[in-house]
Order: C-alpha cells, then structure tokens, then sequence
C-alpha cells in the first residue's frame, strides 16, 4: 500500500480552561491518501476546526496538542520545530477558512499577498512570482486575473474572495489542502461554482483534500470517505455511500433522518433530542448517550472505535444493524 | 378563499441621497448622481389562511426586505399591503396598528435579537401585558405557558438570554412573537444559523404550532430543501423581483423559469454522490446597477436580444403557477 498523504493517529488536542480540561479532540484517527477527498462533518463545537488546526500547527494556548501522531508523508508534524513547521505550512500544506474576509488583509492588494505568500517559500524574482499568482486566479475561475491582481479585497464579492483564498491556498502546488467549511458563507450558484472548481482541481493535481463541514449534503457530492464526530471524537467512518445509506452509529443515523431533504415533505422531521453537551460536562462513557434512543447500563462505559465491517470504523456498543 | 395577505406592486427603492459636498460639486458640473437601490420591485403575492409561503433567492435579492416591509417595519416606497382586506401600507395608521399585533417576525440570528440585558420574562412578557393580552393570569403565568409551548422549561424565566444555546434561544425568539397572539409569521431565515439537528427540532416546533394555532407563515429562506419540506407554496426571486411562484411539489419538479433551474441544478442533495457540478456562470449583479431587461439574462443560458431590452412579465402559466421568462411566449 502506498503511503498515506497523511495519516493522522489517536490525536489528541485538550484546551486548558480556567473551568477545567475541554477535551476537543479525543483519539482521532483517520487517514488520506493523494488526490482523496475526505469529509470531516459534525455540527458546532465537535471538534472537526480544532482537528484541522492541529494539523497545521494553528493552535494556540490555553489549547495544546496533548498526543498523537500527524504523519504527514512520514513525516510527524508534531515533532518539528516552529521553524520547519513554518516551512512546511503554506508550501506543503495549505488551509482555506471559513470566511474570507477575516482570512485576507484587508489594506494589501491581492497581488502583494499573493506573490508574499510564493517568496517565503520559494527564491523567486518577483515577475516570475506574479505570473504564478496569476496563474493561480485563472485556475479557480476569476475572469481578467491581471486586473483582478491589482484589487483589493474589499473590491472583490464574497464568492470571489474565497476564490482568492483558494488561490493562495494552492500557489505552492501542496499535496494537501484543508478546508475548513469554505462555502458556508456563500450562496447556493456560488457554492455550486466553488466546488466545481475544487473538484476539478484535486482531480487534476492531485491534491488531497479534508473538507470540513457540518453540510451533509454538499460531502455527499463531493467526497470519497467520510468521518463523523461527535463531542471530540470520530464516532463513525467509511465511504460516503456506505455512511449515508446504512449509518451504524445512532449520532450519524440521527443527524442523516434529521435533514430535510431526506424526509418526505410536511412530515415531522426525525429530529435528535437534546443538544450537543459541554466539552466540560461531558457525561461519562459514551458522550451521545444522554440523547441516545438505544443507550443503555453498557454505555456508561467508553466504546472504542472498531472495525464494524472492512473499511468501516465506528464508536459504538450497539451499530445499528439492518433491522428486518 | 379570499386572501389573508395581499401585496400589490409593493416596492421599495433605497436613496443615498447626496452629502452637501456631492452637491455642491453637482453645482460646478460634475456627474454626481444619487444612489438608488431597487431592493424589491413591483412584488404581488397572496398568502391564504393557513398557508405557507416560501420566499427564496440568494443573498441581496430583496427577500428581507419584503419580509420587513411585511412586518411594518420598513415603510413601502410604493405598492400597498392588505391584511384581511385592510390597507396596512401605512404602519402607523390604526389598521397599521392593528396588524402590527398579528403580523410578527421571527429573526434569523438569535443572538442579535434578543436583549442582552432582559431577562426572559420581559422578552416575553413584556409585549403582552403591554397590550393588555394577559386575560387575567399574571405575567410570569403567562410566559410559563408560552415558554411550554415553545417546548422550554418554564423555570428559565429568570435567566438572561446568554444563558441559552443558540436552539433555545431561536425558540426564544419564537415564544416572544408568540406571546402577543399573531396570525401571521415572518420568519426571516429563521432556522439558518443553527446545526442540522437542532434545525430539525425547530422546523417541527414551527409545523406543530401551525396546527395547534392555525397560523399561516411567510417563510424566507436561501436553503431549498428546507422550504421545500415546510412550504406549501414557493416564490423565487432574483434581484427584487419574483422570477417564479408555484406550488412547491411543481416548483421542484418541473422549475419552469431558467434561474429556478439554475438554483435547483445547484442544491447539493444526499442522494447525489460524487456528482460533477455544472454551476451557472457569473454572480448576481450588483442591484445598485442591475442589468436591462431581465435581470437574469448576463448568466441566462437562453437569452435573446428581447430579454436584453424587455422586462418580462409574471404570468399564468398552468393553474396556480407563474413565471417571468420569454421563453414561455410561443412566438
């Protein structure tokens, strides 16, 4: 088998609070290989963003990256210093955000920022780096990149932005990209676009890919493999289709019923009860057995996250099998 | 049936108007010109008892607005509203009063709309004794009631709204517009910011009081697929006007206007897997300068040199449906 663009091993990231230890990522485990596209989904405060900090290196006190492994080509991340870090983040590995305006600087044009972010990997001449830059808006779509280089962010439009951020993300040619619920922001035709070119670019340069959502729908058309986490933890992995058709874990089954589109219309929505708990006040063992329609006496004790079936890994006392 | 809600022509422009030193280098000649925004244009809608309406488009295609001018909280620039056959144009008419009361609106970010600094007994309770609906019951009777309704505890009538996580406060929200008795809710992108599953428990919470109240909903929204699952009837709009109107299984299963193709083509689905996107070119263009003729025609796949100089119509074009589009002229 060849080796995994990054394979990450029962990674730990705790934050140290005034009120006690928020365990924000507990025991994840997953991996990537080239050209893979990965949907990391959960709803908010399950740890899919503290996740892909911690592979870059972004996190900052009171959080910290308590164990684990993040083998990036081999490579752990989490033993090199600042300095390596630094080299390898943004030439290797690249990260889109949420929301582009916050992740762009607002007073420097985007070609100043773009040929920035080329130079501090690469002994480039400055025209060299520009033609790149270039380039790089032309691939994800902008129209007229050479003018477009001369703007500023406040002149571009939401979609276009992220674009931008894209763009950045991909100077370096990195073999990985994460991104962190890039469209969320965005409308439904610009959203459409973003991915299109997203696919078509992992296709073609075979970058890997994680995109973290908490959008089902749009992993469902974009991904290959799928984890879901629930309060820190990876609760169940597998192939979009196996995970989607024929969830195992109680969370994911809830999660699936409870969007709209996969109801009949006018129906009651499946819903799960309750809410997502405290990282704080995490009930003991199995974190979603509080809102569990199956929990019982043996969930008071942690699963651990088996192989269900080949390829399919899930934390749970009781997958919910087929019922005849 | 006659309608509950009646929206003739209803406008609204927005007007920068000039500063004194955009004036006076008007005076000296230069090409300075007020900034007018036409955020909804010439909108007709009826929304019958008991009905729900979905109103989608992306962003900035006057959706909101509507919502608002709906609600009295934006005065029309022009058009007029009817509420139970009473012109309620002008909200500080006594029928703009009136309707104020049974027409309430449900925000889309509980955690700018609700007062930091009240407790929930006065979010909730403060409209009602207000306006004289407590019938009797004391105040903290009554919001225990609404609270309950709205599936909260009743005991949280003492806390601040930080207190709440973002669901409960959505049903905070819900319970305030509640409490003074409404017919009619506004809901402006009322579910949008919340997780899936939370999501799910509140659309059922808005489908419930549907029936426990007999209300009847304008629902805004830019997800699809949750308007699809709680509206009876659907209007798509783009770039202030309503491009499309259908009742909702039609709307989804033949979208007859090419921009309601569009943005179906677009929704990403669960059951679609590894799907190749085939987005539609271009973005919505700026409304401070929208394009001539149909506002849709820069990204129109069909445009002809009509739709270029022409504004196309909202007309019939099966039983209950309408559609503003060229295409659907024989010629």
């Amino acid at each position: 088998m060849p080796q995994p663009t990054l394979d990450v091993r029962n990674l730990q990231t705790h934050f140290f609070t005034r009120d006690g230890v928020a365990k924000a990522v507990e025991d994840v485990s997953f991996s990537l290989g080239s050209g893979e596209v990965l949907g990391l989904v959960g709803e908010s405060g399950s740890g899919k963003t503290v996740t892909g900090f911690s592979i870059l290196g972004l996190v900052d006190p009171p959080g910290e990256v308590v164990g684990g492994e993040i083998l990036f080509k081999g490579q752990n991340l989490l033993k090199l210093s600042e300095e390596e870090m630094r080299n390898v983040r943004g030439n290797h590995l690249a990260m889109v955000f949420q929301d582009p305006m916050m992740t762009l600087n607002p007073v420097l044009r985007i070609d100043t920022q773009m040929i920035e972010a080329i130079q501090a990997h690469q002994k480039v001449g400055t025209d060299v780096a520009r033609e790149r830059a270039r380039d790089a808006l032309g691939k994800v779509g902008i129209a007229s990149p050479d003018e477009r280089l001369r703007a500023y962010p406040h002149q571009f439009s939401g979609g276009m932005r992220q674009r931008v951020a894209i763009a950045i993300a991909l100077l370096n040619q990195p073999e990985l990209i994460i991104a962190d619920e890039p469209t969320t922001a965005l409308d439904v035709t610009i959203q459409g676009q973003i991915l299109h070119e997203v696919q078509r670019l992992c296709r073609e340069t075979g970058t890997a890919l994680i995109w973290i959502t908490h959008d089902l729908a749009v992993v469902a058309g974009l991904a290959e493999r799928i984890c879901v986490m629930y309060a820190g933890r990876i609760v169940e992995t597998g192939s979009v289709d196996e995970v989607l058709d024929r969830p195992l874990h109680p969370y994911s089954k809830g999660l699936i019923e409870s969007v709209p589109s996969h109801n009949q219309r006018g129906r009651r929505l499946n819903q799960i009860p309750g809410m997502t708990p405290s990282l704080l006040s995490l009930p003991e063992g199995c974190a979603f057995r509080t809102r569990c329609p199956i929990a019982d006496v043996e969930c008071r004790r942690l699963p651990s996250l088996h192989e269900a079936e080949t390829e399919r890994r899930i934390f749970c006392h009781h997958p919910q099998r087929e019922t005849a | 049936m006659s309608s509950l809600l009646e929206t003739r022509e209803l406008s609204k422009r927005f007007v920068k108007h000039l500063d004194f030193a955009a004036k006076l280098a008007r005076k000296l000649g230069a090409n300075v010109q007020e900034e007018v925004v036409q955020a909804v244009d010439q909108v007709n809608l009826d929304i019958r008892q008991g009905e729900v309406v979905g109103l989608v488009g992306e962003s900035g295609c006057g959706k909101s607005t509507f919502g608002r001018m709906v609600t009295g909280i934006l005065p029309p620039s022009a058009g007029t509203i009817h509420y139970n056959g009473k012109d309620i144009s002008n909200a500080a008419s006594p029928e703009g009063h009136a309707a104020a009361l049974k027409i309430q609106m449900i925000f889309q970010d509980p955690f700018a709309s609700l007062n930091p600094r009240m407790r929930v007994r006065d979010i909730i309770g403060e409209a009602p004794r207000i306006h004289g609906l407590l019938e009797g019951q004391s105040q903290d009777e009554y919001v225990a009631n609404m609270l309950e309704k709205v599936g909260l505890d009743a005991s949280y009538s003492g806390r601040y709204p930080h207190q709440f996580s973002g669901g409960q406060r959505q049903r905070l929200g819900v319970a305030r517009a509640l409490a003074v008795q409404p017919e009619f809710l506004v809901c402006d992108e009322a579910v949008a910011a919340l997780d899936v599953s939370i999501q799910a428990q509140v659309l059922n919470l808005f489908m419930d009081l549907r029936e426990q109240l007999n209300l009847t909903y304008l629902f805004i929204s830019h997800d699809l697929s949750v308007v699809e699952h709680i509206s009876n009837r659907v209007l798509i709009m783009y770039l202030g006007r309503v491009v499309e109107s259908a009742p909702t299984e039609d709307m989804f299963h033949s979208p007859n206007h090419p921009y309601t193709q569009a943005l179906l083509n677009e929704v990403p689905r669960l059951d679609l897997r590894k799907r190749q996107y085939t987005p539609v070119a271009g973005e919505i263009p700026s409304p401070l300068n929208p394009p001539t003729g149909c506002h849709f025609h820069p990204r129109c796949p069909h445009a002809t040199s009509k739709c270029h100089t022409e504004i196309p119509q909202l007309k019939g074009i099966a039983p209950d449906r309408q559609s503003a589009c060229f295409l659907n002229e024989t010629p």
